[in-house]
Parts: structure tokens; C-alpha cells; sequence
């Protein structure tokens, strides 16, 4: 009976869908202000009954409520409480239901957080996020109901979570994902109801940074966690494989990221006004693009759902219509919102027009690269698969571009900065950076190498140029101290954000570059070098866990004859399942990770096993954490909460803004 | 106005080579590196000239692994159930590569038709086949609905 509740509140959460997607977008155009009002409240129904719904669906999981479909497909027994509780998202129906919640809860934020905007306008917000979930939930409904149930013969045992799948990575990474992904939704509806409004001005853009900078950063957590579980849990030792799944979270991620800097213009300066809208759809569609890929059977991979055609055809449909809609109305709108083209060819504008130009044209390579073989199978029948060296061939070379001129853009002047001004700010800069790429990865690394150098080089430019406006900005202050207190918080977080890519920067470089690893055959007591590293072998022995059992090796480490600590790589035949899975051992270090997987036993207790040196590896996510970390502070910038009372002078200085001014 | 005209203008022709560069090398890197997939039955026919660098996807043929015991040498056959095609790799094998799954192996063929494969692929996923398996057994009148042996799809 509970389960049953569960859909019963869905098919609730529906109907008030139905009225927020409905009767706020008509009260707002038709100026009626008891229908717009009924928004937050809507919004607040919605949210509390998705709630309810997901809660059920929990429990029919910790109680192990085998005659509910997807609690016998994706749970068992013998699963440990943790695993029980998220393996709710393990599978498409569960996982949906999650997403859905969660954008109910981005909707709640903004009721919340809204107090500042007119009215209309959040309802026409409120009301687009509304009509998204009334297609998600319909969707559910239809096609892939949680509440599915097995009756009147429930089975006896759940089938088990996909072993890959039973692990910390799998608690984190995909709500982190989802939620910021979701989090495009909320950019997304800020677009529309600016485009239903006509209202496309500076405050516009300011009310959207927040909710743009904030699903950035949660969308740069997510993939770095699902970097960071990919990198320790596939054991394969790559941290990124540029597989069709993990793509459109990126190809998000580099629209989001062109967001974020299209929308200060338009904040500061009023222009890239129709761009920044057409940047807000195209992020939102690299977002239902992703749930598309990985929810319609198109894919195969860790990532991809059990295909089912009406599936695919029906989130088709959501991605057609949401997208070709907003689509429609830009292309009715943009013509109505002008930008005049009021600054210089050097000037920060063309600095952050460069930025966006290179982010989207990154995007549009990795998304020709991801949807090629498919759309090549559809028209020819053949299958062929891109590799790799393509995306690395054409997004290093862009991504290091966009480095350059990372440096240069905050140092330079909103409508015009003199190019001699710049050259002057920044020759040293370079110049010590040059050197720094040189001298540092010989210090650290002891081997020279051009890809090495070019990282370092590029990372030293980041964080000397943030030095060196940091300085500028203060040198007029009294103090020191007082200078850096009248930075604003969001100056803080840009140039926390920029700090993050350096980091990450050369965490990419050192490890593409100097890892290494050996696959070999050892027998008890048998030990490899690699590189300063001697690994001996010491032997294995059986042992059981929870729900698996498994052999585990003990592994001694030790550099240059000081031992470290021993690595115990395990392999695990889980019980269920009978699925065998691989754990890798991993010491894992600020500048180097050593890690080890075990392969198959064979004769006399030897193993094949394959052992990594990875240097920076860890800087990579450590990268995301500033940079999302930058995102969040910029976000609680305070300037955003004075709406009110700036509003009006805010105005006036869209009004002015072809005076020649200073900003 | 004039100049304004002449700064959009060159603005527009600056994002317009840019672009035009960026398709430009983004068509050529596609170009080199696809790898265009092929069944055992198009291998053994010698539909692939040697070295070049292609997937192969098929069913591991019972009974053909064969693996060194004093080093990571392996050898075994991929099928399509019409023709075997005789794989040689050096290292460790995925968690789930198993004789009658599924399986995707990315290398050449060499002179004597032997595939050396730089890379196997076997999924963590026993009930669905890959499409690249799935194609390949079609293409030889495979029944994929109603064969028993559980397929498994392979990472990509």
C-alpha cells in the first residue's frame, strides 16, 4: 500500500505542475496578480509532494520492499544500509524521480530567494520551471514509473546493485551531478521569462548571475567527483576518457562556463544581450542532452540506462520542444534587443567575447565529436567510434589559448584599454612565467619536457597575473589591508575560480605527461621498479566481506629504501551478482599518486597486476574545488541581495550607457 | 558611425575566422582519428588492410583463451559465430572478459591476419549487449534476441 501513496503524491505533484506551468505564465500576461501570486505557493506544493514521493520510494529501499520493481532490480539483502538508501538512483526510473526533486527544490530556492524581483517576473520563472516538471513528471508517469510493482509474487531476493556501482563515489557524484545540471534549468527559465517579458536589461542579468554562477560550481563539483570515482574505482588509471557520457556534462560545463562571462557583461555593460540568452538555452540543452544520451538505450557504457525506444523518443520530445521552443521565442525576441557596440577592438568586452568565442567553439567540438558516430550510424548503418587523440588534438590547443588570455582579461579596462598599457602590465609577468615553466618541472620532475613546460608556464601566467592585478587594484589604498577589504566578493571569486584552473592546469599537465605504469606477472615475494618506486609482491591471501567475497595482495612500496606504507589491491567476487570486480590500492600523495591493480591469479600464487606512478593527479580536483569554490563566493557577492534599493540608480546607469564613463 | 560600423565589422570578421579556423582543424582531427568498426566475419575476409587501426567487436570463442603462465601474453578468438578471427594482447584482461561474452578490441591486423589489440573492452554489465557486439552478430544472421550466452557491452 505505502508504494501506491508514492505514486498517488506524484500524480499530486503533477497536477500542481499543471497549475504552475499554467495559470502564473497567464496571470503574468494578463497582469492578473492573484494568479501570479499563486506561484510560490504552487511551487511549495510541488516541492512537498515530490518530496513525499521520493521519501516513499527510500523506504521501499531501506526495508528492502522486494515487490516494488526496481527495489528487486537494483537492491538486495545483503546490501550494506548505505547502499540500500542510494540505491534509489542506481537505476533510470529511480535516479529520474531524484532529478525531478531536485529541480522542485532549485523552483523552492527561487521562491525563496526572489524576494527582490517584481512579481511577474517570478512568476513567469516559477511558471517555466513548472511546465519542465510537468514533462519530466508526465514522463515518469508514462514511461518509467519508480512505483512499478511485482504482484502478486514478489521475488524472494533483489538482484543487487551493479557491483561498479557499490562504492562512496556512487553516493556523491551523481546528486552532485545532477543538481547542477538541474541547476541550468533555473539559468534556463531566468531566459525565458526575460524573453516572455521583453525584459532583458542589467537587472535581469544580475538576478540571473547568482543561480549561473551557483549551478556552475556545483556542476564543476559533480564532474570532478565523477572524475575523481572514474579515476580510482574503473582502474584504469585515467581520470578523464572522453567517453559520450562524460561530454555533455562538459559541453554543459563550457557553455555554463561562457555564461558566467557573457552575463557580467551584460550586467556591467548591457551588451551580448541576445548572446548571453542564446548561451542560457544552450546550456540548458547540453543538460537534457546528457539525461538523452545516457537515458535512451543510444549509448553503451558505465553511464547508460536500460534502453527502452519510447524512452528515448518521449525525452526526444522534452528536449525538441523545450529547446526548439525557447528556440522559436529568441528567434522572435532577439531582433527586439539591441546592444550597441560601445567599446573598443582592446577592451575587457573583446577579452571576454574571445573567452566565449573559444569555450564555444570547445563546446561545439566536443559535441560534433560525441554525436557524429551516432548520427553516422543512424544514416549509414556503419559503426565507427572517435577516439581520444581527436578531442585532445582540438581542446588542449583551445583551453591553452583561453589560459592566455586569462591573464590579460581582469587586467584589462571595461570600453577600452590601451595596448601599450597592457604590454607594460604584463612583459614581466610573462617573462617570469617563461622561466618558471622551465626551471620548476626540472626542480620537481628532473626531466625536461615541452608539454611540461607550456603547462607549468601557462599556470605561473594565472597566478602571477592575479598577483599582479591583486596589487594594481590596491596600490592606491592606505593599506594593504584595507585594500584587499574593498575588493568585492565576487573580484574574490573570479579570481579564486582563475586560481583553480592554474591549479588543475598543472595537475592535467604533469600527469598527462610524466605518469607511468607497468602491467606485470609476480610471484610471491617478485618486486618491479618504476621509476623510484620498488613494489614487492608479498602474496595474497582469501578473505570475505560483507556481501563479496575476495582475495586481497599485500603489496610492500618503498623509494629509494625508505618503505612507505603497504597497498593492499583487492579483487571481489560479489555474492549476488556473481559479478568479479577489481579494487585498486591507491597511496595516494599532494604530488604523486602510486597505485596498483590486481588482475588474475595464476600458477603458485602469482598475480598479474599493473602498477601506476601518477604525479599532480590530485591537483586536478583539487583545481575544482577553487574553482567551484570561486563560484559560490562570487554568488553570495552582497551586491546581489541589495537589489531594492540600487534598483533605481541600476537603471539610470543602463540609461547612461553609451555616456562615456568610468566603471 | 563610420567607425562604429567598421569596429563591428571587423569585430564580426573576427569571430568569422576564427570560427572558420576552428571547423577547419576540428574536420581535420576527426578525420584523423576515427576508428571505423568492423565484424570478424569483414576481418577474415580482408576487408581491412594491415595496420590500419580499427574495433573489433564479436563473442569470445569458447574454448580459444589462452593465456601464458609466465607472462601477460594472451591469445584468443573473437567470433561472429561464421568466422573467427585469432586476437593476440598483452595485459590484463577486463573484470568481466569471459569465454562466450561479448567483447570490443581496438588494434591492427598484421600480414598473417592476426589482430594485436592494444585495447579490450568488456562492460560491467551482464544483461545488455553492446551495439557494436549486437552489429556485429546481426550482420552474420545471429539470432542476438533469443542467444543464450549472456552479452555483455563493452567501455567506451
Amino acid at each position: 500500500m505505502i508504494p501506491e501513496l508514492g505514486q498517488f503524491s506524484l500524480i499530486l505533484a503533477f497536477c500542481l505542475s499543471v497549475l504552475l506551468g499554467s495559470l502564473p505564465i497567464i496571470g503574468a500576461a494578463q497582469n492578473n496578480v492573484l494568479w501570479m501570486n499563486l506561484a510560490r505557493p504552487l511551487t511549495a506544493g510541488v516541492f512537498v509532494f515530490l518530496g513525499i514521493s521520493i521519501g516513499i520510494l527510500a523506504y521501499a529501499f531501506i526495508t528492502d520492499d522486494f515487490s516494488v520493481q526496481i527495489v528487486a532490480a537494483q537492491s538486495n539483502s545483503l546490501l550494506p544500509f548505505q547502499y540500500k538508501l542510494t540505491a534509489l538512483w542506481g537505476g533510470h526510473e529511480g535516479s529520474f524521480l531524484l532529478w525531478t526533486f531536485m529541480l522542485s527544490g532549485w523552483m523552492l530556492a527561487v521562491s525563496i530567494y526572489s524576494k527582490s524581483m517584481p512579481i511577474d517576473f517570478v512568476a513567469r520563472v516559477l511558471g517555466v520551471l513548472g511546465l519542465l516538471c510537468v514533462a519530466y513528471i508526465l514522463f515518469m508517469l508514462a514511461t518509467s514509473n519508480p512505483f512499478m510493482r511485482i504482484l502478486p509474487l514478489p521475488p524472494a531476493d533483489g538482484s543487487d546493485l551493479n557491483t561498479a556501482l557499490q562504492d562512496f563515489g556512487f553516493i556523491v557524484h551523481p546528486p552532485t551531478l545532477y543538481m547542477g545540471y538541474v541547476g541550468y534549468s533555473v539559468v534556463f527559465a531566468f531566459a525565458i521569462a526575460a524573453l516572455l517579458s521583453g525584459r532583458l536589461d542589467a537587472a535581469w542579468a544580475r538576478w540571473s548571475r547568482p543561480w549561473a554562477n551557483v549551478s556552475w560550481a556545483v556542476l564543476t563539483i559533480g564532474i570532478a567527483l565523477g572524475s575523481w570515482w572514474a579515476y580510482y574505482e574503473l582502474g584504469w588509471g585515467g581520470w578523464w576518457a572522453w567517453d559520450p557520457v562524460e561530454n555533455p556534462p562538459l559541453i554543459t560545463w563550457l557553455f555554463g562556463t561562457a555564461l558566467v562571462h557573457s552575463l557580467a557583461v551584460t550586467e556591467k555593460r548591457g551588451v551580448f544581450k541576445s548572446w548571453t540568452i542564446l548561451l542560457a538555452i544552450l546550456a540548458f540543452s547540453g543538460s537534457l542532452l546528457g539525461t538523452f544520451i545516457t537515458r535512451s538505450g543510444l549509448l553503451t557504457s558505465v553511464h547508460a540506462f536500460a534502453s527502452d525506444p519510447t524512452r528515448g523518443v518521449f525525452i526526444l520530445g522534452i528536449l525538441g520542444l523545450a529547446v526548439g521552443g525557447a528556440l522559436l521565442l529568441y528567434a522572435f525576441r532577439a531582433p527586439l534587443m539591441k546592444s550597441e557596440f560601445g567599446f573598443g577592438l582592446v577592451s575587457r568586452e573583446i577579452f571576454l567575447l574571445t573567452n566565449n568565442v573559444l569555450l564555444v567553439v570547445a563546446a561545439a567540438s566536443v559535441f560534433l565529436g560525441t554525436l557524429f558516430p551516432m548520427i553516422y550510424q543512424a544514416l549509414t548503418d556503419d559503426l565507427l567510434s572517435i577516439g581520444p587523440p581527436y578531442f585532445n588534438m582540438i581542446f588542449v590547443p583551445l583551453m591553452l589559448i583561453l589560459v592566455l588570455f586569462l591573464g590579460v582579461g581582469p587586467m584589462s579596462r571595461w570600453k577600452r584599454t590601451s595596448t601599450a598599457f597592457l604590454i607594460q602590465q604584463v612583459a614581466k609577468v610573462a617573462l617570469v612565467s617563461l622561466l618558471i615553466g622551465v626551471v620548476l618541472p626540472l626542480i620537481v620532475l628532473f626531466e625536461f619536457s615541452l608539454a611540461a613546460t607550456v603547462c607549468v608556464a601557462l599556470a605561473a601566467w594565472i597566478v602571477l597575473t592575479i598577483g599582479k592585478d591583486i596589487s594594481n587594484k590596491i596600490a592606491n589604498k592606505e593599506s594593504v589591508g584595507k585594500g584587499l577589504r574593498s575588493l568585492s566578493l565576487s573580484y574574490y571569486g573570479m579570481q579564486c575560480a582563475h586560481f583553480g584552473i592554474a591549479v588543475m592546469l598543472v595537475g592535467v599537465g604533469l600527469t598527462s605527461y610524466f605518469s607511468t605504469e607497468r602491467s606485470v606477472l609476480l610471484s610471491p615475494g617478485e618486486s618491479v621498479e618504476l621509476g623510484s618506486y620498488s613494489f614487492q609482491f608479498e602474496g595474497s591471501e582469501a578473505f570475505r566481506g560483507p556481501n563479496y567475497i575476495g582475495d586481497r595482495a599485500t603489496m610492500l612500496v618503498s623509494r629509494d629504501d625508505y618503505l612507505l606504507p603497504s597497498l593492499h589491491p583487492e579483487r571481489r567476487i560479489y555474492l549476488a551478482s556473481g559479478t568479479p570486480s577489481t579494487e585498486m590500492a591507491i597511496d595516494a600523495g599532494f604530488l604523486r599518486d602510486l597505485f596498483i591493480t590486481l588482475g588474475e591469479e595464476k600458477e603458485g600464487g602469482a598475480w598479474t597486476m599493473t602498477v601506476y606512478v601518477k604525479p599532480f593527479v590530485r591537483w586536478i580536483w583539487l583545481g575544482s574545488i577553487f574553482m567551484a569554490a570561486g563560484g559560490t563566493v562570487a554568488a553570495a557577492d552582497k551586491r546581489y541581495r541589495r537589489l531594492r534599493q540600487r534598483k533605481s540608480s541600476k537603471d539610470k546607469e543602463q540609461l547612461g550607457l553609451m555616456e562615456p564613463s568610468t566603471v | 558611425m563610420k567607425t562604429h560600423r567598421r569596429k563591428k565589422l571587423s569585430i564580426i570578421l573576427f569571430v568569422a575566422t576564427g570560427l572558420s579556423i576552428s571547423v577547419g582543424l576540428i574536420l581535420y582531427a576527426m578525420s584523423q582519428n576515427i576508428n571505423l568498426f568492423y565484424t570478424p566475419t569483414q576481418v577474415a575476409q580482408g576487408e581491412v588492410s594491415v595496420g590500419q587501426r580499427i574495433r573489433i567487436g564479436g563473442m569470445v570463442k569458447e574454448g580459444s583463451v589462452v593465456s601464458a603462465n609466465d607472462s601477460l601474453q594472451v591469445r584468443f578468438e573473437t567470433t561472429d559465430y561464421v568466422h573467427a578471427v585469432p586476437i593476440e594482447y598483452e595485459g590484463i584482461l577486463p573484470d568481466l572478459f569471459r569465454e562466450g561474452q561479448g567483447i570490443v578490441a581496438e588494434g591492427s591486423v598484421d600480414a598473417s591476419g592476426v589482430f594485436h589489440a592494444s585495447r579490450v573492452l568488456a562492460k560491467h554489465d551482464e544483461n545488455y549487449m553492446s551495439q557494436e557486439v549486437k552489429a556485429a552478430l546481426d550482420a552474420a544472421g545471429v539470432d542476438t534476441d533469443n542467444h543464450p550466452p549472456s552479452l555483455i557491452l563493452p567501455e567506451s
